[in-house]
């Protein structure tokens, strides 16, 4: 029987190394698995590359991984908010390197990964300084710039409902990065509010098809699992 | 000379994004520009973070923190409202289907390079998001910014100093003291608020621009 269940974050986020690429879906605090991330925290990797469209919030979350020191290098769009100031510190002080990525560039590249695609030209960012150093090429007379995917090792990102197979829902604006980031790990790790029952789940209301994702730990009190709620 | 304020600003936008748009609004000022679009004028909000048939601010009480803008601030759906993720979205700018995007900006330059996202400050924190994207991708770009700097300095420019959001991309400028169409030929004003005549305006900064504010401009978004 396939079951991607896990019955805790701390066993399905065991596994990640000291050094490793993590995916970590959200935009700001919405579909950010701050569940997730508390249990990366508690695991102990460091020397992580994250990457998110931002680089955290106030001081939990994200925030709260780099604040214990855990990440060598943030791949985002937009780091700098009212309340990145975790992030601004240790940047200032040159403790964390940032990649500043087009947050399109970085969906798409995101994307290209899951999708099996060895590069792409694009033309957000021609002729600017976050595409110095680039290939560069003009197709039917609109320039491009040369990127490349973006692969992780570990996704984490939080979904509405499971199944147990790993199908997922998300609820409004918090899917973002989700759906994306789940295609692009080698191993990707949901954390939803709602598991449900095989087939509670409409076939045409599944956004994250189960083959994308490989680890599902639900929410708070397990003992709703088994009586699919 | 007469400065119209922010409000009056995103008023005189709004009036050019007819019925049936795609629009995004980006941060900060064009956000304003929402709150100036008539009810009766079905006008289609994208918000980059997954949303399309954006709707105003919830009442007090009623923010659902999974339902926000690119600026993090709880909104409503629309009736017709569509959630999708970050590929598409960016799909829908890169891809040439939203009809127009309203941006900010620090400098716009005489061919509508835009810069408005990082004053190369050494100590500045870069942070980019989505504004390259709609620069590059969206049909029409439309920015709205005050005509000076606080220190007197015209963000109209011959060339930016100031990084880079986009090469060429600038439709239209909306400034607190006028419109400015970017043109193939260079920088035409077609509107000037208030009794300040165009050579008045021209002499207020070192690019060329030329007189087109008795034209009877057809607007192409229209």
């Amino acid at each position: 029987m396939v079951n991607k269940i896990i019955s805790s974050a701390t066993e399905a986020l065991q596994d990640v190394p000291d050094g490793a690429t993590v995916m970590i879906g959200g935009f700001g605090g919405a579909g950010q698995p701050a569940y997730l991330i508390e249990a990366l925290i508690d695991q102990g990797a460091s020397q992580l590359t994250i990457i998110n469209n931002n680089a955290g919030n106030g001081e939990t979350g994200l925030a709260a991984l780099l604040k214990a020191r855990r990440v060598r290098k943030i791949i985002c769009s937009f780091p700098r908010q009212t309340d990145s100031h975790v992030f601004d510190g240790l940047y200032r002080s040159g403790e964390i390197e940032l990649e500043l990525v087009p947050q399109g560039n970085l969906a798409e590249r995101i994307r290209a990964a899951g999708a099996g695609i060895g590069a792409f030209f694009t033309p957000t960012g021609y002729g600017t300084e976050l595409a110095r150093g680039k290939e560069t090429r003009t197709i039917a007379g609109r320039h491009y710039v040369l990127e490349y995917p973006l692969h992780a090792d570990f996704a984490l990102i939080a979904a509405e409902t499971a199944d147990r197979w790993g199908n997922l829902t998300y609820r409004k604006t918090a899917r973002n990065f989700g759906p994306i980031m789940a295609m692009a790990a080698t191993v990707s790790v949901a954390q939803v509010k709602t598991v449900v029952e095989l087939g509670a789940i409409d076939p045409e209301v599944v956004v994250t098809p189960s083959i994308f994702v490989d680890r599902v730990v639900q929410i708070g009190p397990l003992a709703a699992m088994g009586q699919g709620t | 000379m007469k400065r119209i304020s922010r409000d009056a600003l995103a008023a005189r936008v709004a009036q050019d994004i007819p019925a049936g748009a795609y629009v995004n609004l980006g941060i900060g000022l064009p956000t304003l520009v929402a709150n100036h679009l008539p009810s009766e004028r079905e006008v289609i909000l994208h918000t980059e973070n997954g949303l399309l048939g954006m709707g105003p601010a919830p009442l007090p009480g009623a923010e659902d923190f999974d339902l926000i803008n690119a600026g993090k601030q709880p909104v409503t759906a629309l009736a017709g409202a569509a959630y999708f993720h970050h590929g598409d979205s960016f799909a829908m700018m890169r891809g040439g289907h939203l009809d127009i995007c309203v941006l900010g900006g620090f400098q716009v330059s005489a061919r509508g390079d835009l810069a408005n996202w990082h004053t190369g400050a050494p100590d500045a924190i870069p942070a980019v998001g989505g504004a390259m994207d709609l620069a590059s991708g969206a049909r029409r770009v439309f920015v709205m910014m005050e005509h000076f700097t606080k220190d007197g300095q015209s963000k109209i420019v011959r060339e930016c100093t100031y990084p880079l959001t986009g090469v060429a991309c600038v439709s239209r400028i909306y400034t607190d003291l006028a419109v400015i169409e970017v043109t193939p030929s260079g920088l035409a004003v077609t509107e000037i608020y208030g009794e300040l005549g165009f050579k008045e305006l021209a002499a207020l900064g070192d690019v060329p621009l030329t007189d087109h504010t008795k034209d009877h401009i057809k607007d192409p978004t229209r």
